[in-house]
This record gives structure tokens, C-alpha cells and sequence, in this order.
């Protein structure tokens, strides 16, 4: 294996959570930083045009991570045996600089403020006693005093559109009134809204309810962010998740990072570069070995390493590096692993008499509301669901493939021929969804580990995920739906049809996923101190949703933030004083 | 070397100029009287004369509108299966190979090539002779298999696909679907067409683009 220079700073994985990193110590430190990205470099906005195409970008997943290499294998408890994911379904894993970051939809919500100590806060509120016996979610180690400024940095750096509800603690309508004080206005104003989004904005009005329109890292007017990047409006063109952005309207590392990173001197990014081990040496990582497109191994020796591959990756980076004590579900034991965690998020079907244009819109937006959010009432159907979650009325745009034959129950009796065909075309571009997304609590059951048969392209095993849904996740998931619903009939909607995420199994496949090496208070019980700072070996760090003790259904902006408080850390202490910080 | 095939396909039904009227009736103009030979990739002449057959069951001409065969489903098929989809070059195929849950997704060892050509047996050898309601039995008595399942998908992308891929011949799905095509920008007409339709004449990548995109199926071959 060939040795190369060593960096003062390796990061693994050139995605929000690495790049946001590598731009705060590239920009505020003499430090040398290297990126190490699986994936090719960034093709630019042209070439994110070309790929405006539903086949080869949204069904083959053409620039996203081959499934042929080896993705994971999943199974819904300890006891069964795991199937690997052998194409991709609601899995979609970006690949190359600027990661899933390039193509993902923009949403981008604060979590609750007692997301981040919801252990105590549910232990208080509900008592020990009614709590599930197997909730294994547990404290941070953070609290949003802590991570308010690094979301509002985040927002500036990405544009986010939104109009506050909650500003330093006065209630603005318009706004999502439910949610934690902000310190700021967002950067940029809403967008404008499609038909759909504003006719449940009317209903959920008639119920009472505090529509908002949903916070968007797709620019609504051309922007300069505090790092000085202009980036212009987007277009609605519809071709938003799923694809890259073809003006740079949308948020991504490539549009609102790079165009800084490339003018500093003591930064580089080395593509095709897949890490395979963290090398660490008497309780110090050394460096990184990674295997590059040609299959030839290669050490990086680096004073800190810094792992931002994904949360399934990192995990199973420490996991097949030796590093850290497995989780074992059965004993309880061991921090690895612990608290995989995914999103409760279910659809409301219907259909509106009036065609959508649904191809225009962008990712994010849309319209919701945040009147279920947050801890219900201990009555009737909210019994044992413990917290609600966001009911949202999107405005995405979507191509003719994947929105196609959709038709109310009962229309027709097969799913071909011309009976469908012409149902199909009768209620073409009037079907429409609601997003109903809530928390995801940490289970005794749900982990991750190395699966005993499946092995990637190099040999080395596939991570496994262990998960299954728990009565209090289906009741919020019911409760939620079922909200939507009512909505949606007040639109005068036909064919209502909540479609439950409960219903299936979780962990076949989604990359919103979370946890295995959690953040926490204490090196019992998580894998990273409250700076992401693993407890054992202080020049190693784990950035991403792998650091969460509970699961969100958009993560994204909490990824981001979380980068920037542990970038405060690392360049204002801990790079004046290397070792560990808690 | 294998001897090249071609299917030998009506001018007539293949990419005629469709008008889509907010009515929903689709109307054929200008549609051209002579025969058009296509080269195929993977099926042979045969295979072609079945699956366009069934894909026009799946989604057939009527009342409603041009259906598969107008629309050249079929051509989208054959270059599919022909690149890497079809040999499965970008899907997990370690053994073991064991079955699960649906959502576990398809976990069998055949790929997409396969299938077909087996699928196509089921088939029958006097399928594309049948009248429709034979042919109808025939793909009710296969409705549940894993060939079907992606002959009925690969049926509505062939529709609905970017007309680089081969399919969705003279934008006739796009049209009839009112679908634009992907269009730069809908700065103009956001937020003020609440209820209605916006219709306009679909544009393909390459018209949109002015320049010619080359689709995977076709990057693999060189």
C-alpha cells in the first residue's frame, strides 16, 4: 500500500456535513484539509441540464452510488435473516462532491427545540412509567441555545426561504407558530405557491390550523450568502430531488461551498477516492486507507480524521475499522451501532377535479402546518403516540413516469388495457399528496452491525439494519394520517387514501437514515461527545445523521448546523489544545 | 457475430403529430404513409413482433388516445435491455439469492434479459397473431409474474420516456399526457395557473438544449 503526504485534516466524504467542515477550517485556520470522495468531482451546471431526464437520473439513478457494489442488507428484527438491497427502491445514495447534498429537495425545517433533550423532556412530561419499556432515545448533550445560531448560520449559508413564527419568542402569524424561537427572519421570503398548496393552506385555516410555507433552501430571489456566493432564483422547472441543479438555485455543496473552497489554498478534494478503514494506533487515528477507482490501495496518514461518508457509512467505517464496542440488542450493551433510527413519514393520496401542472415546482416547497407538532394531549387517538409530527402540502414537480397511473380505488379493475388507460388519463395531473412526517423514537431492537454474508465489491461486509416498527411510532404515524385526511376531504378531495409508513416494514431501504454513532453525554452510553468528538480517540471525529439518538423526517439543516457547532469546536479549542473536549 | 435484426414497423404508427386540446381529445395529423426500419439491440425480430404486441395490450390505441405501439414502446425496450439495465451491471448480484418481503424489492438471480427472453416463451410463439382478447388471456394468466411487472413498467417508460431513449416517438406520450418536456423555467407561469391547465408543445432534452445528450444506454456502447 503506497503512503502519501501526510494532511493536517482528512474528511471523509464530500457532502453537506464534510464540506461545510472543510470550509470552516480551510477559511479560518492555516491547516491543510483534504477531502476523500468516493465519487467523481462536481461536472458542473450544464451538466446537471443534461440530466434532466426522468429515465436515466430518477429510475436508473445513473449518477448516484451503484447498487452493485454492495449498499446494506436489512431485516426487521435480530432473529431473521437479512435480504441485501439489490437495486435501489426509497434508497438513493448520491455519490461524488457534494454527495445526496446535490441532489436532495431543499426542506428545510428546524427540528423542536426539545428534540434535542426529548429523553427528559418525555421522562418529565409523561412520567418513566408510561414510557415504552425499549425507548432507548437519550439526551444530545446539546441544547438549542447551543444549535440555534449554527441552523441560522446554515440558513444564511443556503438561502433558505421562510417566513419566521416564532421570532426571539413572539408569535407571528404566517409563520410556523409552533416552532423554537428564532434569532432571525430567514434570509429570503417564501415562494410563490401552486394551486394545491393554497388551497390547503385555505382548509387547514377553516380547522383553525397555522398553515406556513415550508422553509426551502431553493432560492426564491437571487441571493448572496455572508461567504459572498451569488446564487440565482430558481426556475420551477420541476427537476429538483432526485437532480442536480441546473442554475444553482438549489443549496448544494457544489453551489454554496465550493465557489469559497476553491479559492483557498490549504484546501483539496480527491475524487474517486473510496475510504475503507480508519487506521488508529494506541487511541490515536494515524490516518485513512482508501481504495481508488483503479482498485489500488493507497494510506493517507493525516493528524485528524474526520468521518462524513453518510450515516450507514460511518458506522460502518468504525465498525470495520475496530473502533468502539458493538451494540448488542439482546444485553443492551456496547454504543456502536445503537439507536438506528429512520422517519415516520406517510402520504395522504387524493385527487382534486382541477389539473395541477405538477410538473413545475422545486423540492422543498410547499405549504404546512405544525399544529400537530410537538407533544399531544394524552386523549383518544394521540393515547401512546406521545409526540405528533407536520402535516405538509407539497409543491415538488414531478415527471409524467413516476406520477403516472395514479387513480382513485375502484376505478379500475386491473392496473392495463384500455379500461385503465382511460382512467388513467381521466384523473392524469389531479392527483396530489400530503407528506405527514414525525419523529422516529430509538429502539432496544433497531441497530446496525456488520452482516455475516453479504460482502461489498472489495470484500469487506455490508452494514446490517435491524428495525421494526413500535406501537408508539404506529399510533403518531395513524394519528397524523389521519389529520391529513380530514384536510384533504375539506378540499373537496375524491379518493382520499392515507398510506401509512407503518404499514411496512422500516429499513428496507431509505437514505434518511440516522444514528450508530450517536452523540450523548457519556462514553456509556454514546459513541461521540457532545462536539462529535468520539470519546475514545480525540483526533476522530463522526459528522452526520449518524450522530443523531433520534430519527427526523428531514435532517438535513440539523446535519448542517451540527457541522458548524462542531467546526466551533474543533477550530476554537480544540485545535489550540488537541485532546478531548468533554 | 449475431445477425443483425430489424423490425420492419408502419410509418403510420409511430410519431404523428399530436395536438393535445384541454378537452383531452387527442388528435393524429400529418402522420406519414411509409414503412420505417428499425435495427434492434437485443430482440430478435420475433421477440419484437411480441412485445409490441403486448405492450399495445398493456396500453393500447382506443378512444382515448395513440397507445404503445405509436408511441414505439417497444424500441425503448429493446435498448434497455440491450445496455446496462439489462444485464444488471449497476444491481447487487451477490449471492445468496433468497426470497423476501416485497419491500425487500426483487432479490431473484435472473436479470432483466433474461426474464424477458423467458417471459417471451410464456408468451407463446403465436402471440402477436392472436386477436386482443387472446392475447388479454395470455397476459392474465402471467398478470402476477416478475416478467409482467416489468413489462408493464417498462411499457408506461417507453411511453413517457425522453424520445432519446427510442420510445415515446413524435412526444405522442408527452402530448397526450401534457407533460412540456424539460423545460428551463417556469418562472412565468408559477402560481398563476391554479386550477388550470398549462399546456404547451413538449420539447425534448436535445430540442430544449440545442444540443445532442447522449442517454446511458447508448454511453455504454461507445
Amino acid at each position: 500500500m503506497q503512503s502519501l503526504d501526510p494532511v493536517d485534516v482528512v474528511i471523509v466524504g464530500a457532502g453537506w456535513a464534510g464540506m461545510i467542515m472543510a470550509k470552516e477550517i480551510a477559511t479560518r485556520t492555516s491547516l491543510s484539509v483534504l477531502v476523500l470522495e468516493r465519487g467523481g468531482p462536481f461536472r458542473g451546471l450544464a451538466a446537471y441540464a443534461e440530466e434532466m431526464d426522468e429515465i436515466d437520473t430518477q429510475l436508473r439513478f445513473r449518477r448516484m452510488e451503484s447498487a452493485a457494489e454492495g449498499v446494506f442488507t436489512s431485516r426487521s428484527s435480530y432473529k431473521d435473516r437479512a435480504n441485501p438491497i439489490r437495486q435501489f427502491g426509497d434508497y438513493h445514495p448520491g455519490t461524488g462532491v457534494g454527495g445526496s447534498s446535490e441532489h436532495w429537495g431543499g426542506t428545510s425545517p428546524r427540528f423542536l427545540p426539545e428534540a434535542f433533550t426529548l429523553a427528559t423532556h418525555l421522562k418529565e412530561l409523561h412520567g418513566v412509567r408510561k414510557l415504552p419499556d425499549d425507548l432507548t432515545i437519550q439526551d444530545w448533550g446539546i441544547t438549542w441555545k447551543n444549535i440555534e445560531p449554527c441552523y441560522w448560520r446554515a440558513e444564511q449559508m443556503m438561502g433558505t426561504c421562510g417566513k419566521a413564527g416564532n421570532l426571539n419568542g413572539e408569535k407571528i402569524e404566517g409563520g410556523n407558530i409552533f416552532e423554537g424561537p428564532r434569532s432571525n427572519e430567514f434570509p429570503n421570503p417564501p415562494h410563490v405557491m401552486p394551486h394545491m398548496p393554497v388551497l390547503f393552506a385555505k382548509a387547514s385555516k377553516e380547522f383553525g390550523y397555522h398553515p406556513f410555507p415550508l422553509p426551502c433552501s431553493v432560492l426564491s430571489r437571487n441571493y448572496v450568502s455572508p461567504d459572498g456566493v451569488a446564487r440565482v432564483a430558481c426556475q420551477f422547472c420541476g427537476h429538483c430531488a432526485f437532480y442536480g441543479c441546473m442554475v444553482g438555485a438549489k443549496a448544494s455543496p457544489s453551489s454554496a461551498l465550493l465557489p469559497v473552497l476553491e479559492k483557498t489554498k490549504n484546501f483539496k478534494v480527491r475524487t474517486g477516492s473510496r475510504v475503507r478503514r480508519v487506521v488508529h494506533r494506541d487511541g490515536r487515528a494515524v490516518g485513512v486507507s482508501y481504495v481508488d477507482d483503479a482498485g489500488k490501495e493507497f494510506m493517507q496518514p493525516a493528524d485528524v480524521v474526520m468521518l462524513s461518508a453518510w450515516a450507514l457509512n460511518n458506522a460502518r467505517l468504525l465498525m470495520l475499522s475496530g473502533i468502539g464496542a458493538q451494540y448488542d440488542p439482546v444485553t443492551g450493551k456496547g454504543t456502536l451501532g445503537k439507536n438506528a433510527t429512520y422517519y415516520v413519514h406517510s402520504f395522504c393520496d387524493f385527487f382534486l377535479d382541477k389539473p395541477q401542472n405538477s410538473f413545475m415546482g422545486g423540492g422543498g416547497m410547499g405549504m404546512a402546518i405544525g399544529d400537530f407538532s410537538g407533544d399531544l394531549p394524552a386523549n383518544g387517538a394521540a393515547e401512546g403516540a406521545y409526540r405528533g409530527g407536520t402535516i405538509t402540502a407539497p409543491a415538488r414537480g414531478i415527471g409524467p413516469i413516476v406520477s403516472f397511473g395514479r387513480i382513485p380505488e375502484g376505478e379500475s379493475h386491473t392496473n392495463w388495457g384500455s379500461a385503465w388507460k382511460k382512467a388513467v388519463l381521466k384523473w392524469q395531473d389531479k392527483s396530489v399528496v400530503f407528506l405527514c412526517g414525525s419523529t422516529h423514537f430509538a429502539y432496544r431492537g433497531n441497530y446496525m452491525d456488520l452482516d455475516p454474508t453479504y460482502k461489498d465489491r472489495w470484500g469487506d461486509p455490508l452494514l446490517r439494519m435491524t428495525m421494526d416498527w413500535a406501537d408508539a411510532d404506529r399510533k403518531r404515524d395513524a394519528f397524523i394520517a389521519k389529520k391529513a385526511t380530514e384536510i384533504a376531504k375539506a378540499m373537496g378531495a375524491t379518493g382520499v387514501r392515507a398510506r401509512l409508513t407503518t404499514n411496512r416494514p422500516p429499513g428496507t431501504g431509505s437514505d434518511h437514515s440516522h444514528g450508530g454513532t450517536i452523540m450523548g453525554t457519556s462514553p456509556e452510553t454514546s459513541v461521540l461527545n457532545p462536539y462529535l468528538q468520539h470519546w475514545k480517540i480525540p483526533n476522530l471525529w463522526v459528522l452526520g445523521a449518524s450522530a443523531f439518538p433520534l430519527g427526523e423526517p428531514t435532517a438535513t439543516l440539523t446535519i448542517a448546523a451540527l457541522s458548524y457547532w462542531a467546526a466551533d469546536a474543533f477550530i476554537d479549542r480544540y485545535v489550540k489544545r488537541p485532546g478531548e473536549l468533554a | 457475430m449475431k445477425r443483425r435484426e430489424f423490425i420492419e414497423l408502419s410509418g403510420k404508427s409511430i410519431g404523428g403529430l399530436l395536438i393535445y386540446s384541454l378537452a383531452g381529445e387527442p388528435i393524429v395529423l400529418n402522420a406519414q404513409e411509409n414503412t420505417v426500419k428499425v435495427p434492434l439491440r437485443f430482440f430478435t425480430e420475433h421477440e419484437a413482433k411480441v412485445i409490441v404486441a403486448a405492450c399495445e395490450r398493456i396500453f393500447p390505441a382506443d378512444e382515448s388516445g395513440p397507445g404503445a405501439t405509436q408511441a414505439a414502446a417497444m424500441i425503448y425496450i429493446d435498448r434497455q435491455l440491450a445496455g446496462p439495465y439489462g444485464t444488471d451491471k449497476y444491481r447487487y448480484t451477490q449471492p445468496p439469492f433468497v426470497e423476501s418481503i416485497p419491500e425487500h424489492g426483487y432479490q431473484g438471480k435472473e436479470n432483466p434479459q433474461e426474464t424477458y427472453r423467458a417471459g417471451i416463451q410464456k408468451l407463446g410463439k403465436d402471440f402477436s397473431e392472436l386477436d386482443g382478447a387472446h392475447q388479454d388471456e395470455r397476459l392474465g394468466a402471467i398478470e402476477k409474474t416478475h416478467f409482467f411487472e416489468l413489462l408493464r413498467q417498462h411499457t408506461i417508460e417507453g411511453i413517457l420516456c425522453d424520445p432519446m431513449h427510442g420510445g415515446n416517438a413524435g412526444m405522442i406520450g408527452w402530448q397526450l399526457m401534457g407533460y412540456p418536456g424539460p423545460q428551463m423555467s417556469f418562472r412565468g407561469q408559477m402560481g398563476k395557473y391554479n386550477g388550470l391547465a398549462y399546456r404547451t408543445a413538449p420539447q425534448s432534452l436535445a430540442q430544449v438544449l440545442r444540443r445532442h445528450v447522449k442517454p446511458w444506454e447508448d454511453e455504454e456502447r461507445g
